[in-house]
């Protein structure tokens, strides 16, 4: 392995080892090597450097909630409608609960919906996606007409009509819900990426190369397509946290879960800014907005995935 | 010939010996597609068609754009169907192979593309992309793939093998990418190399380098090789034998000095003089030395 | 006079921090009036940057750093906006590559020549419907189009019909030099030939300056008057044609032309050029061809020769043009 650290890929400075036999052995990359890889390229970006710090901050800050949450989320020992102050740093809620306490926790609930609705959201747009880009003809056009068929139908109702009629409410229902109605945007970038990518000399050259097809589509094509799988990953993600909160607050969620979304439904059912109490709809807001806010900043950073070039600036 | 053939160490054998070598051989070869629009016109893109490689030759199919020769390149790669006629390559008939047995056949018949930097995958070491095909048709080991990518990166005059191995498409010049596709279309050790333009998308000043690389490979590993391009000056220096090609039918055909010295063709003749060719001016004028500077 | 006389052009590409390329590296060059030149070299060598930077088209991360353009006794280099418009009408034109590129795909021929005549419109000239019309008309024949492609839109035209609409909506505005960048290398072999027949054509008839960029020496040499051979950003000969062909200076020049060939010779042999152009983001010392050189001697490592006058022509080689004196200034000719 000596020469081969005589020239290390372009994309990484020295040092990087473990990395260059990875990209250099023919094996399926160990995905925590390509993570890692991926979250250097990210990091590269100043924009997205940024958004990876809001984020990480959100995750610590989800993780941890136990020890610094001062107060139980859900104990309603506290006066009620209280103002903040030294006990409750945000001031409690109609119920008596410690609203900071509440905002820590529900840190959990907003990014786990965030983060599993996107995936799910994203590996149904990629798997439609690659297929139909990737089989012109009959099936791309099944496919493609319930990629169209889905992107006209509006979000936002169909998703009160879903949340609402499914019969057991849990933050899963949600994450379900919320894929269920963002996949589409995805599949069709998706198929739109992989049909060029399909007619690519290279693509050709690999099929030349005797690869087999699921070799030509996952390490050809996807790789291609990394830094829109991402994208569309971010995308998803801000819209999963939108949606949930939305949901959450028209009631549609499970109001005993804790999450910033059941935070404004009860301000809003006990007339928070009536009662004064802005930080009971100040504080969820502004979270969702940074974790939404962290994700598209996280995008900026995406173009550099699948561009080598890019990558070495 | 066998010499030469024996000489080059065959990674899987003796499989072959000069004589099992199969000739393409295309027979009738029609292509004809709707025109999508109002008046769906059906236009005839190859017409009839018929010409033999015979192993160890080297063919030119010369022609305009629109003159089908990419049509007739990609039913020969087997990735289009003609819509009559026949395309054999020994016990093979291309014209009707399916996913396996285009495996097969792209085994021993591989295909050099036009542009350099559309045919390697960015993503890619240059060691990735020549090892695969030795991995999938010659079943060889990682380790065993990984000294043939060597071998062949001498081969193709990328030295020191060991750094060109490691590096990604976009570090490597135009020549370079265009070696390291002619590499991999030879890993799999090929009988026949249709190369579509390979130096079209080249300087002119490294286009030399890439022909002769062709040339000997063919001496060297008795390859067929059929070469499609419209620029006939390359053709004249590779090939031996000559197709010209105008609106899907051969015009004309012949050893490829006869045809370019004796044109019959109008439309050959149309062909040379679009050759961009200074020393047509500088024939009227007095004797230069023109072989001062080219290289031996 | 010339009409176009550039001294010290240096062109660099600034496309992110830290990262400069100097593509164009104090190029000295004029154009007399009716001069049909051609400006040859091989992919990256600057070529096309330094035929917008003549015509003033270059555009970020791209940017004239230092040099002077005059241009018919007018500095083009300082001037902006309204005045820089106002030289294209009777100034300089540019015909690029792609003549798809070129066209707006939804706007029809004739929008595109009234779109143009009256963007350059002097104050209170009006362009009516059936004048433009009939300009339109009248440049479409000098480039042997009917005048139906009025009506037509660029993806209903072949390509080379494209590249002929791109020449007669240059004309449009009279210019005295135009500019053609690679005007024939994304068409077909049998249509170049004609495309670059009717340049030649209407730069006899109409008499305007013509700087032909190419990458093919054997088009270049086939129309133009005088050449001038481009590596690594600088201009490394400048002769008349003929003289060119047969009696090249530089090696470079000699090596490139030892690429072509008659495919109807006895016997043909193609030259090839061994190595790569220099990446033009180093500043090295020396002559930049040195590494491919033949001639190579121990000056051209560590010393750049300047273009020296050399015959009827300039080079810049140690070998084949060298300075009796160095004086840097003698490089300046015409």
């Amino acid at each position: 392995m000596s020469m081969l650290t005589a020239v290390p890929p372009p994309t990484e400075a020295p040092g990087t080892r473990a990395e260059i036999t990875i990209s250099h052995g023919r094996s399926v990359p160990v995905p925590l090597l390509f993570l890692g890889r991926a979250f250097r390229t990210l990091w590269s970006n100043g924009k997205a450097r940024i958004g990876l710090c809001i984020v990480g901050l959100f995750i610590l800050v989800a993780i941890i909630a136990p020890l610094i949450a001062p107060h139980s989320p859900t104990a309603t020992t506290f006066t009620p409608y209280s103002s903040p102050n030294g006990t409750n740093l945000f001031g409690t809620t109609g119920n008596g609960q410690d609203v900071f306490s509440q905002m820590l926790y529900g840190a959990r609930v907003s990014l786990l919906v965030g983060l599993s609705a996107g995936l799910l959201a994203t590996f149904v747009a990629v798997t439609i996606g690659l297929i139909a880009g990737y089989r012109p003809g009959p099936v791309d056009e099944v496919l493609s007409f319930i990629t169209n068929l889905a992107l006209v139908i509006p979000a936002i109702p169909l998703m009160i009509i879903l949340a609402a009629y499914l019969p057991n409410r849990s933050v899963w229902t949600i994450v379900f819900v919320v894929a269920f109605t963002s996949w589409a945007t995805g599949a069709r970038v998706m198929r739109s990426q992989a049909s060029t990518l399909r007619s690519r000399e290279f693509v050709t050259s690999a099929v030349f190369s005797g690869e087999r097809l699921g070799r030509v589509v996952f390490r050809e094509i996807l790789p291609n397509m990394t830094s829109l799988v991402a994208s569309s990953f971010f995308s998803a993600a801000t819209a999963a946290v939108m949606a949930e909160a939305s949901l959450e607050f028209l009631g549609l969620g499970n109001p005993n879960t804790v999450s910033w979304g059941t935070i404004l439904y009860y301000a809003q059912q006990q007339n928070a800014l009536l009662t004064g109490q802005w930080v009971l709809v100040f504080a969820p807001g502004l979270a969702i907005a940074m974790l939404a806010v962290s994700f598209t900043l996280i995008n900026f950073g995406v173009d550099a995935l699948s561009n080598p070039r890019l990558r070495e600036k | 010939m066998s010499a030469d053939r024996a000489a080059t160490a065959r990674p899987d054998g003796a499989r072959r010996t000069g004589a099992d070598v199969p000739a393409l051989v295309l027979n009738g070869v029609t292509k004809t597609y709707r025109v999508r629009g109002r008046n769906r016109k059906l236009v005839t893109a190859v017409d009839d068609v018929s010409f033999t490689v015979a192993p160890g030759a080297a063919v030119g199919l010369v022609g305009a754009s629109g003159s089908g020769k990419t049509t007739l390149a990609r039913m020969i790669a087997g990735s289009q169907r003609p819509s009559y006629g026949t395309i054999d390559f020994g016990q093979l008939a291309v014209h009707r192979l399916h996913t396996r047995g285009l495996r097969r056949y792209h085994h021993r018949v591989q295909m050099v593309f036009q542009d350099p930097y559309g045919a390697l995958n960015p993503l890619h070491t240059v060691e990735y992309t020549i090892a695969r095909p030795c991995q999938n048709f010659l079943g060889m080991s990682a380790r065993q793939a990984q000294a043939r990518v060597h071998e062949l990166l001498e081969t193709v005059g990328l030295t020191p093998p060991a750094q060109f191995a490691a590096k990604l498409p976009h570090q490597l010049s135009g020549g370079q990418r265009q070696r390291v596709v002619i590499a991999r279309a030879l890993a799999c050790d090929p009988d026949l190399i249709v190369a579509d333009e390979p130096v079209s998308m080249l300087d002119v000043s490294l286009r030399a380098g890439v022909l002769r690389l062709l040339a000997k490979l063919r001496a060297e590993r008795g390859l067929s090789l059929l070469y499609i391009t419209h620029d006939l000056l390359s053709a004249r220096v590779v090939t031996d034998e000559i197709l010209v090609l105008n609106g899907g039918r051969i015009v004309e055909q012949g050893p490829t000095k006869r045809v370019l010295q004796h044109p019959k063709d109008d439309y050959t003749i149309r062909l040379l003089d679009a050759v961009a060719n200074p020393y047509a001016i500088a024939a009227a004028a007095p004797s230069i030395d023109t072989t001062a500077a080219s290289t031996p | 006079m010339a009409l176009l006389s550039a001294s010290g052009v240096n062109v660099v590409y600034q496309p992110s921090r830290g990262q400069r390329i100097s593509a164009v590296r104090d190029v000295d060059l004029s154009l007399e009036q009716g001069e049909f030149v051609g400006l040859v070299g091989e992919s990256g060598c600057g070529k096309s940057t330094l035929g917008f930077a003549l015509t003033r088209m270059l555009r970020p991360p791209a940017r004239l750093e230092r040099g002077q353009i005059i241009f018919d006794g007018v500095d083009v280099s300082s001037l902006d906006g309204e005045e820089l418009r106002r030289r294209r009408r009777n100034g300089f034109a540019l015909v690029l590559q792609s003549g798809m590129n070129a066209l707006n795909p939804v706007r029809t021929v004739g929008r595109h020549f009234g779109d143009i005549l009256k963007a350059h419109a002097e104050p209170g000239e009006k362009h009516s419907a059936a004048a433009v019309r009939e300009r339109g008309t009248e440049l479409l024949g000098k480039v042997h189009l009917d005048p139906d492609v009025l009506s037509r839109f660029p993806h209903e035209l072949s390509g080379g019909m494209r590249q002929r609409v791109s020449i007669a909506l240059a004309l449009s505005l009279e210019p005295q030099l135009i500019v053609f960048d690679e005007p024939t290398t994304a068409l077909d072999v049998i249509v170049q030939g004609a495309v670059m027949q009717t340049i030649k054509e209407l730069q006899r008839e109409h008499k305007f300056t013509a700087l032909l960029i190419s990458h093919d020496l054997g088009v270049v040499l086939e129309s133009t008057d005088r050449v001038l051979v481009m590596y690594a950003g600088r201009i490394v000969e400048d002769q008349p044609s003929r003289d060119l062909l047969t009696g090249p200076h530089h090696p470079y020049t000699e090596a490139l032309l030892s690429c072509y060939g008659d495919p109807r010779a006895d016997e043909v042999q193609l030259g090839e050029i061994p190595g790569s152009p220099p990446d033009l983001s180093l500043s090295e010392p020396g002559c930049p061809f040195t590494p491919r050189c033949p001639l190579a001697e121990e000056v051209c490592h560590t010393v750049d020769p300047p273009l020296t006058i050399l015959g009827r022509g300039r080079a810049a080689c140690h070998v084949r043009a060298p300075l009796v004196s160095v004086e840097s200034g003698a490089a300046h000719v015409r």
